[in-house]
């Protein structure tokens, strides 16, 4: 019993300490608070790769009624921001401009050929923006194809076939916006950040300026140490991670249609993964600079470019979704974008959660192994 | 003891740099910036560590991006609800099998099943194909096929979407006896097989060194201080301007280097073909690496210590990297921020490299890229100068 | 187990791993008792090995070999009980600099589980005692260093444990605190029936303990008690006043330069030696007109003694690991300048002893008028005037917080004045302050030179910064580093240098332009006596060809190797003039410069409260 008082004395002293530190030096708060808020601003105002309003030039070498038809898909449509023109020299000194993404040319023997069965169109798109010029490319494809049928079912009245329509329906995203998409990857970066990052900074800081030395020498044990660390930077992270949440749902609508109680529970234990890494790069590093270069390296980029955030694992070459599979970034994320936008999706959230667990375990178990109380 | 001798020699050194001839003045303020600029050479890449992190950054951030940056559809494993089991369905199917694009993860008895599938994140998307199918196309109506995508990333989403429609418009087309009719050349500029890495990894050259550049300068004065090495500079005769000049001097170097490395290994490791001209694309990204440096010596003299720098470093990467055009396009975000962007330097350089790299730009084509990456190095430098000045006391 | 013993060491022994190469041996087999209710001091040149023993005493370092026991308990099995007895006060404490001094209290306190009941007395003792009282908001990144290190001792003595433990608590701390220090110390050890074990540089202090303990190259040179340890010295120890005119530190050196004497050291007003064997007498000491008088031996003379003899067998059995035995070369410098002769007088061909008088009508290298400089409404520095002469070396003395870094600063053109009139070299330093630092080299507090840069590489900065270049920059870093006996080490990487060396090479960094005047800030702070002897040789050396020196320090004996010196407290100047001058002022002949400064101070504040 007086073992507990004296622990729980000890840890609340160290806590008020650390409490005190957060409140002196700016720093940290602004990195747990004022930089998630801003990633949820630019990345949901700014970050998008829909395809919209993509400048395409017309050019028109045959002006009859029929090719003006056949091009009017690019009008009115929200893919397209259509210049037209009449000359090919023109279009390609626009497209050398970046005035346009994308030249599609109507050749002045398309209407000739199309009656004899042989029409060519030519398209020239700009591969430096290759999302764009993909789908722009196949959104032309497909509309042109089907102009064609449409308007020989109706001239030749091709009775006996009938033509396939789809109709599309994005689910858990109906409008399809970027910033849902977003959203749930910069909840797992602000938890990133602030757990590994800043717990590395501030712990390896103890170890440069000596500070620990005095420390160690007092009743302290390490798990006092340990646990006055994660306190308050859990609280950070748990602040920013709720700024980040609020201003998704309040500002972009990204729904909450997993159970809050679910969705707090996966983060506390993705939050308690992260510190725990953020703790073992410490009592590697024991300086400020090569921890903060470890904690970007080992979590930070690999949290962005391997996790599913930026780039869709789906599409990833099998090697690198191997190695994806090794953060536990990628496990957190996934689960956390299926409980925002799907719902309790129960296989996945115990697959997850448990390999989550696993990791925790791991990692303290580590941090605790390899943090002592010697100097050397 | 030779101390006297020594002396000497001195005073004759004092009497050279008094002399008022500006030739004389400028060989010392030369001199000066070298011996600055060698010791920090020698200080930061004589740590093995140092040696290492900097070729590692640019070998794993090129691998990185080279694998992993891709925003193209590759393998979509989708999944089919077939309620009409007819002729025309399964040759549908087959037509969307044979593009090499997707994959069937599944055949589903009941289009509840692709809920499922979805959310366990084993489909992106899912087809199901009504009963009256058959029919309809028989009578010559119009039939509907629904495609189900998963939202959750939406580019994907639009992607598969927009690539099922195509399928289906040229299957049309074949089944009216009609495709061929008109055919469609397409020729993709400057990227032929529209490969994402291809923008990224020219673009990665300009980061890469921006990073770099940034990191190292901002940690240079901050450094010093914190060692206690601050006031021992001070006090050497060097002047203000010497003193920053020689600390931009390491860290654009090695930040050249690296944008060096990142060339090469985009280059000959995913061969991606360079169009332009080698002195125009070292032009772009040496004047970048001197707009970073001003913004990195200028948060250096404003921070206590390395921490902070640290911290401020990644407060303002963040969003100068994620608007720069390197991952979205800059045309995409909205017009506030697209003025914004302005002020950042990395969007045009971004936009140099990748016109100097892909599209074989020459001067006359991007030199206005090159006005607000000058702009800010004006503004930047001077600034750092001014902080340095009222901080340093 | 014995019970009536604290700390019990038996053949222990500790090496470090060296990465390619033989492992550095730092304790060799320590075999040491320290009894219940004692103050014990470690005493010994940097690297001896006495911040590694008390490490290992704390439970921060597991030994390689051998038996220690700390408060009866095998402190590697049970580190954590060791902990949770005993205090431990590192060299440098780590405080929490973003929080304030009452902060940095109330966390130790907390962790030691003081009552609140007994807190406000014990913090009020301690806050007293260093002078902290009306400090107790300021961060404690805000303070001075000597403030910073009694803070640390505060934190370290909240509570009364079993076992204090104290690694140079008064480095860096002035003589009042000092004294306040000690007061409490022994008010520990006798009435609350403490422990303690300390380590100093300090010999005053050792010598107010109980037991002490000679350490050096990680063995014990000697132990007992002070008296005992002393007597090594009885018989060898003379005091003799310089010629009028003539600095005591010329004296000296021409005292070391003799191989009959080992040590010689100003001190009360005349230059203290000791010969190497009693009763010895000095011919030409009184032929030049002077006449050495017998003293009282003190700890000092036997550690200094017992320190070069040991120097000297290790240099003789060639097995010395050069790397750590940083007087070596010191010894080497003195004696290669000496011609060998038992009867002459030593022959220094940079120094005179008659006739080294700064003339009254040298030019004036330093003015300073009015200076004063404010904080806000904090006035750190009030008109202060003073004048320093070509060839002079002026001491600024003072109380931590005194305002003496500030003046410095300014002096060196690092921080600007609020008013006044500041010449430097003949340059008004708010005009042009870029001239004026060519005339000047600094030597910083703290070891302040690139420490991933080799010696070489270090010398070559500077050197290109006070615009050396080409063949004349090549030959001067040689002939500086020949100087600085540095050339053995030229390819070393500055951080892994002993203290010494480092010290040697800041020096010579600051003296690479031959500069007319050379600012020192605290530059003894934190080396050992014999490194002390060495450094004021090279000053006495420069002073002699003509270079101004301006010099801090914190080490009150030292105030007698200057020409002139001034006290500063509270940011007023108190007494200004040269060791004799002051003397006479306070009417204190014969008293130690520790004594003097505490009543100069004393004086003054009490003035000052009424």
């Amino acid at each position: 019993m007086e073992r507990f008082t004296g622990f729980l004395r000890r840890l609340r002293a160290l806590v008020k300490k650390e409490l005190l530190q957060l409140t002196r030096d700016q720093s940290s708060l602004l990195m747990g608070i004022v930089l998630p808020l801003m990633l949820i601003f630019i990345m949901g105002y700014g970050m998008s790769l829909d395809v919209k309003n993509v400048p395409v030039a017309v050019v028109l070498e045959d002006t009859s009624p029929t090719a003006r038809d056949m091009v009017s898909f690019t009008q009115g449509s929200e893919y397209f921001n259509p210049t037209f023109t009449h000359s090919m020299p023109e279009a390609i000194d626009l497209m050398k401009a970046h005035k346009v993404d994308v030249i599609f040319r109507v050749p002045s023997t398309f209407t000739e050929d199309l009656y004899r069965g042989d029409a060519n169109l030519q398209v020239l798109l700009n591969g430096v923006e290759s999302t764009k010029s993909t789908s722009a490319s196949s959104y032309i494809q497909s509309s042109v194809l089907t102009w064609v049928t449409t308007r020989t079912a109706s001239s030749i009245a091709v009775s006996s076939v009938g033509q396939v329509n789809v109709v599309s329906r994005i689910w858990f995203n109906d409008a399809n916006t970027s910033a849902w998409f977003y959203v749930p990857g910069i909840l797992m970066l602000v938890l990133t950040i602030v757990g590994v990052f800043l717990t590395a900074v501030v712990m390896a800081r103890e170890w440069e300026r000596g500070t620990f030395e005095s420390l160690f020498v007092t009743p302290v044990q390490i798990l006092e140490i340990i646990l006055a660390k994660l306190i308050p930077y859990f609280g950070v992270a748990w602040i920013g991670l709720t700024l980040c949440l609020t201003a998704g749902h309040y500002l972009f609508d990204v729904p909450l249609r997993g159970s809050i109680i679910v969705i707090m529970g996966v983060s506390m234990l993705y939050l308690l993964v992260a510190l725990g890494i953020g703790l073992v790069i410490s009592a590697i590093a024991k300086n400020q600079f090569l921890a903060s270069q470890m904690a970007l390296y080992i979590s930070f980029l690999p949290s962005i470019m391997l996790s599913g955030f930026m780039f869709d694992l789906h599409s990833e070459p099998v090697a690198i979704q191997v190695i994806s599979h090794f953060f536990p970034t990628t496990y957190y994320l996934q689960l956390l974008k299926s409980l925002l936008l799907t719902g309790n999706y129960w296989p996945l959230i115990v697959k997850n959660t448990s390999i989550l667990l696993g990791y925790m375990i791991f990692f303290f178990f580590l941090a605790f192994y390899m943090t002592r109380k010697k100097v050397n | 003891m030779s101390t006297h001798s020594s002396n000497d020699t001195m005073q004759q050194f004092r009497k050279e740099s008094m002399v008022s001839s500006w030739i004389a003045k400028f060989r010392l303020y030369l001199r000066h910036i070298f011996f600055l600029a060698q010791k920090e050479f020698i200080s930061t890449l004589k740590d093995p560590r140092m040696r290492a992190m900097i070729l590692l950054t640019a070998i794993l951030q090129g691998l990185m991006y080279g694998y992993a940056a891709t925003y193209e559809l590759n393998d979509v494993s989708y999944a089919v609800v077939d309620n009409s089991h007819s002729a025309s369905s399964r040759s549908l199917l087959a037509k969307i099998d044979s593009t090499g694009t997707f994959t069937r993860y599944a055949t589903l008895g009941n289009s509840s099943q692709l809920a499922d599938g979805i959310s366990a994140d084993n489909i992106i998307v899912g087809i199901v194909i009504p009963n009256d199918f058959e029919s309809k196309l028989s009578r010559g109506d119009n039939a509907l096929i629904q495609v189900i995508a998963d939202g959750r990333n939406t580019t994907i989403a639009s992607l598969a979407i927009g690539y099922v429609n195509t399928i289906v418009a040229t299957w049309n087309a074949e089944q009216a006896g009609i495709y061929g009719v008109v055919s469609i050349d397409q020729r993709v500029w400057y990227n032929p097989n529209s490969k994402s890495n291809w923008n990224f990894l020219p673009s990665l050259i300009a980061m890469i060194s921006f990073v770099q550049v940034i990191m190292l300068s901002g940690m240079s004065i901050a450094k010093e201080r914190e060692q206690g090495t601050f006031d021992q500079l001070l006090v050497t005769p060097l002047s203000q301007t010497e003193i920053l000049i020689g600390k931009a001097l390491a860290p654009i170097v090695i930040g050249l280097l690296q944008s060096t490395f990142l060339f090469l290994i985009a280059r000959y490791w995913f061969e991606v073909p360079f169009q332009g001209n080698f002195g125009l694309l070292f032009l772009a990204v040496t004047v970048f690496a001197i707009s970073s440096t001003g913004i990195g010596l200028s948060i250096s003299s404003i921070a206590k210590n390395m921490q902070q720098v640290l911290v401020y470093l990644l407060i303002l990467l963040m969003p100068l990297v994620l608007l720069s055009g390197l991952a979205t396009p800059v045309d995409n975000m909205p017009t506030i921020l697209q003025y914004v962007t302005y002020v950042n330097p990395m969007r045009f350089a971004v936009d140099a490299v990748r016109r100097i790299y892909l599209e074989g730009a020459g001067f006359f084509d991007i030199y206005m890229d090159f006005i607000p990456m000058i702009a800010v190095a004006a503004v930047t430098m001077p600034l750092s100068g001014w902080l340095f000045k009222h901080k340093a006391q | 187990m014995d019970t009536t013993l604290v700390i019990r060491a038996k053949d222990v022994h500790m090496e470090f791993p060296v990465k390619n190469g033989p492992s550095v041996v730092a304790l060799e087999r320590i075999n040491l008792e320290v009894p219940k209710g004692q103050l014990t001091a470690l005493i010994g040149p940097d690297g001896a090995g006495k911040t590694t023993f008390m490490r290992l005493l704390c439970g921060l370092l597991d030994k390689t070999s051998g038996e220690l026991d700390v408060l009866g308990l095998d402190v590697e099995a049970h580190s954590q009980e060791v902990q949770n007895l005993l205090s431990y006060m590192p060299q440098k404490f780590g405080l929490y600099e973003d929080l304030s001094v009452a902060e940095n209290m109330n966390l130790y306190a907390d962790l030691h589980g003081i009552p609140m009941g007994e807190r406000p007395e014990r913090f009020q003792k301690l806050l007293e005692m260093t002078g902290l009282s009306e400090f107790t908001s300021r961060l404690a990144g805000k303070l001075s260093g000597g403030m910073k290190q009694k803070l640390g001792l505060a934190c370290t003595l909240v509570r009364s444990p079993d076992l204090l433990i104290l690694d140079e608590p008064t480095v860096g701390v002035d003589p009042l605190s000092r004294r306040e220090l000690w007061a409490i110390l022994k008010h520990l050890v006798h009435d609350e029936h403490l422990s303690v074990f300390v380590s100093t540089a300090y010999m005053d202090e050792a010598a107010m303990c109980e037991k002490v303990y000679i350490m050096n190259h990680g063995r014990f040179l000697g132990q007992g008690i002070p008296a005992e340890l002393s007597a090594i010295a009885s018989g060898r120890c003379f005091e003799v006043k310089p010629l009028p005119g003539v600095a005591m530190r010329v004296l000296q050196s021409f005292l070391l330069a003799d191989s009959r004497i080992t040590d010689a050291v100003p001190a009360n007003g005349a230059v203290r030696f000791i010969t190497t064997e009693p009763n010895l007498e000095i011919p030409w000491l009184v032929k030049q007109g002077m006449t050495p008088v017998p003293v009282e031996e003190r700890l000092e003379d036997s550690f200094m003694i017992l320190l070069k003899d040991d120097e000297q067998e290790l240099a003789a059995s060639s097995l010395v690991i050069s790397a750590d035995s940083e007087t070596e070369t010191a010894v080497e410098i003195e004696e290669s300048q000496v011609p060998k002769s038992d009867t002459d007088m030593p022959q220094l061909d940079y120094l005179h002893l008659t006739g080294q008088t700064i003339a009254d009508d040298a030019p004036i290298d330093i003015e300073v008028e009015n200076l004063v400089k404010q904080f806000g409404d904090f006035t750190a520095v009030a008109n202060t005037s003073f004048q320093v002469r070509q060839g002079e070396v002026f001491g600024l003395l003072g109380p931590n917080g005194a305002g003496k870094t500030t003046t410095f600063r300014m002096l060196c053109g690092l921080l600007p004045s609020t008013s006044g009139v500041l010449n430097v070299a003949g340059v008004n330093l708010r005009h042009a302050r870029t001239q004026a630092r060519a005339n000047i080299g600094y030597v910083a507090q703290k070891f302040s030179l690139y420490d991933t840069l080799t010696v070489y590489e270090n010398l070559r900065f500077f050197g290109g910064a006070y615009g050396l270049y080409g063949d004349a920059l090549e030959r001067r870093i040689y002939e500086i580093m020949d100087e600085f006996g540095l050339t053995d080490k030229k390819d070393e990487d500055t951080s892994q240098l002993p203290g010494g060396y480092k010290q040697r090479l800041s020096m010579a960094a600051g003296l690479i332009h031959c500069p007319k005047i050379l600012f020192l800030d605290e530059p003894t702070s934190g080396i050992d006596p014999l490194a002390r002897r060495n450094f004021w040789q090279q000053i006495t050396r420069l002073s002699a060809q003509g270079t101004t020196i301006i010099i801090t320090t914190h080490f009150m004996d030292e105030a007698e190797y200057c020409d002139r010196f001034m006290i500063q407290d509270k940011g007023r100047l108190l007494i200004l003039g040269s060791p004799a001058d002051i003397r006479e002022q306070v009417q204190l002949p014969k008293a130690d410069m520790n004594e003097i400064f505490i009543e100069i101070v004393e004086r003054a504040r009490d003035k000052g409260a009424m």
